[in-house]
């Protein structure tokens, strides 16, 4: 099964989620956890162990001076503004560069190759039996994380039993990252703001057609809002975790709370179930 | 114009509700923004009247004329983002792949066409402290950064001669975050204490520090784990990044976000009082800015 935790809003519980969830079921059998939130990935905070790290790169074009003519079709067709021709040079903004190729396409003097640039890395680690780790990590400045995404998720392809914590919003990083999910939970809390973001978060999950159900995080009892929302939509609560200082502590000092107080794995184990029933799939 | 961007790195650590609770306690004109365009939610606590809605367009996405088609396949094979998907009787794109990058037109004129996509709409609203522009974006289109981008500037126009353009931004270090920090003169970046906080605020301070705004810091929910948030004040020391505020948890920020105000509003609580405090020294920042200019 191909699972994914995603959440509209932010700090809602996603890593929390997923990362208890994996603990739990590595007991039993091979689950893998993949890092999607390469903005901001945290999994590797609660699982400390050694990493295989390699660089994941992005090719981008490079101009050879002496075969251009500076015609400027590169710069026509770029649709993304990424390279400006000037009489007697071109300048190329690899931040705004997409990678499609079409450059070396275009250019009618075969003064365009492609050479990979670096923009971010792919770490894969066992830190438990039965569990491996990968996370994929944005470079700081780089503004392409959909292409890392699309690396650590490969990475994944073949193991039978995937959890994917995604990143928190609605758009490109999220869509790629539910892309061939069986099945999504999505994590809220009883705010408005989560509600607002919960119905956001259903919405793409319902576009892309991959079911999904809910779980409460810091519940302080006063649900009624999401509840009613959950029944309109027919959209399972698989589990409400209260709030309480003592779980934030855990959760804020980098422990899992599966670890720390065990009679959690049942509700996670229970969670899973759900989940598998959800997706209609036997593991 | 000082412009002034309140982001986090990690999410849910109290950017909107602290944005809300300073626009109605910093003094002189102010415009408003909400860059958190995949999930925005200052509009919950800030009660504007929504004045227009425009549509916004985003990147172009290719459309193939299935009558045209010759199912080739040379579309597929060089699309490099896997949009093209070729079925027994015709190649079709999915438009949430799609980044209109036309090489597939290149590769194909007869069949295919870039077209103009609806991605997103761009609000106009006015509340009881200036003008607001936020934005929707389509759930699960892309281009989020080129919307952050047309909401900053819409904004902006909106009252260039104001003191302060103060914009709630989204979380994460990616496009959007890029798209919101460019051009800024002040990020507060409000995080909280947990290792996850502190490891992504590390993290968009090294995003920050490749443009050239002032860097500050508040910490959220500062009580609930001490000695992180001892560790966060330690780093940032070293860093030479103020610590310009400490909000304790308080029940009171939920309940004035379940009643649509700002914390601030609700009465004087813990943390009411903390963003009095906050407020101040942000106010001490802007006006030693201002004269600097």
């Amino acid at each position: 099964m191909k699972l994914a935790i995603a959440s509209g809003k932010g700090g809602t519980g996603k890593s929390m989620v997923a990362a208890n969830l994996a603990f739990t079921l590595a007991w039993t059998g091979q689950v893998t956890l993949v890092d999607c939130d390469v903005e901001e990935p945290n999994l590797h905070l609660f699982f400390t162990t050694q990493a295989s790290t390699r660089e994941i790169t992005l090719p981008v074009p490079v101009i050879d001076e002496t075969a251009c003519q500076h015609c400027g079709k590169c710069g026509e067709f770029c649709q993304y503004g990424a390279l400006t021709v000037l009489p007697n040079r071109i300048l190329f903004f690899s931040e705004l560069c997409h990678s499609c190729g079409g450059c070396t396409l275009v250019c009618p003097n075969d003064a365009i190759h492609e050479e990979p640039k670096r923009i971010g890395t792919l770490s894969v680690s066992n830190p438990q039996p039965g569990l491996k780790l990968i996370s994929g990590t944005l470079d700081t400045g780089s503004p392409h994380a959909v292409p890392v995404i699309r690396e650590a998720k490969k990475q994944a392809t073949h193991d039978p039993c995937v959890i994917f914590d995604t990143a928190p919003g609605t758009s490109c990083p999220i869509v790629e990252a539910l892309d061939g999910c069986d099945a999504c939970i999505v994590v809220t809390e009883s705010t408005p703001f989560g509600l607002h973001d919960l119905q956001l978060a259903v919405d793409v999950t319902a576009r892309l057609g991959i079911p999904a159900g809910v779980v409460i995080n810091r519940s302080d009892g006063k649900d009624e809002e999401t509840l009613r929302f959950c029944t309109d939509h027919d959209l399972d609560i698989m589990m409400t975790i209260p709030f309480s200082r003592e779980i934030a502590a855990i959760q804020n000092r980098g422990e899992l709370l599966c670890r720390v107080q065990p009679e959690w794995q049942k509700d996670f184990c229970s969670l899973f179930f759900k989940c598998r029933a959800l997706a209609g799939v036997e593991r | 114009m000082i412009k002034l961007a309140v982001i986090s790195g990690k999410g849910g650590t109290g950017k909107t509700m602290t944005t809300a609770a300073l626009a109605r306690l910093l003094k002189g004109t102010l415009v408003l923004a909400d860059c958190d365009v995949d999930a925005a939610n200052l509009e919950l606590v800030i009660r504007p009247t929504l004045i227009r809605t425009e549509p916004f367009m985003g990147m172009k996405t290719a459309v193939i004329d299935p009558a045209l088609c010759s199912r080739c396949e040379e579309c597929r094979e060089h699309c490099r983002f896997d949009a093209i998907e070729c079925l027994a009787d015709t190649c079709r794109v999915n438009p949430l792949r799609c980044e209109g990058c036309a090489v597939c037109v290149h590769v194909c004129p007869v069949a295919i066409t870039i077209q103009p996509r609806q991605t997103g709409e761009i609000n106009y609203s006015v509340t009881s402290r200036g003008h607001l522009v936020h934005a929707r974006l389509v759930p699960g289109a892309g281009n989020s950064g080129l919307l952050v981008h047309a909401v900053k500037k819409t904004a902006m126009d909106q009252d260039p001669d104001c003191d302060l353009f103060l914009i709630d931004g989204p979380p994460g270090t990616g496009c959007p975050l890029i798209s919101t920090i460019s051009g800024t003169d002040i990020v507060l970046i409000v995080t909280e204490p947990s290792i996850s906080g502190l490891h992504d605020l590390k993290r968009v301070v090294a995003v920050c520090r490749q443009f050239r705004p002032r860097i500050l810091v508040a910490i959220n929910r500062f009580d609930l784990e001490l000695s992180l948030s001892e560790k966060i004040q330690c780093w940032c020391n070293e860093e030479k990044i103020p610590v310009i505020g400490k909000i304790p948890f308080d029940p009171a920020v939920i309940e004035s976000v379940r009643r649509g105000i700002a914390v601030t509003d609700s009465g004087p609580g813990p943390a009411a009082q903390a963003i009095q405090t906050l407020a101040a020294k942000l106010e001490q920042e802007l006006s030693d800015l201002g004269n600097r200019r």
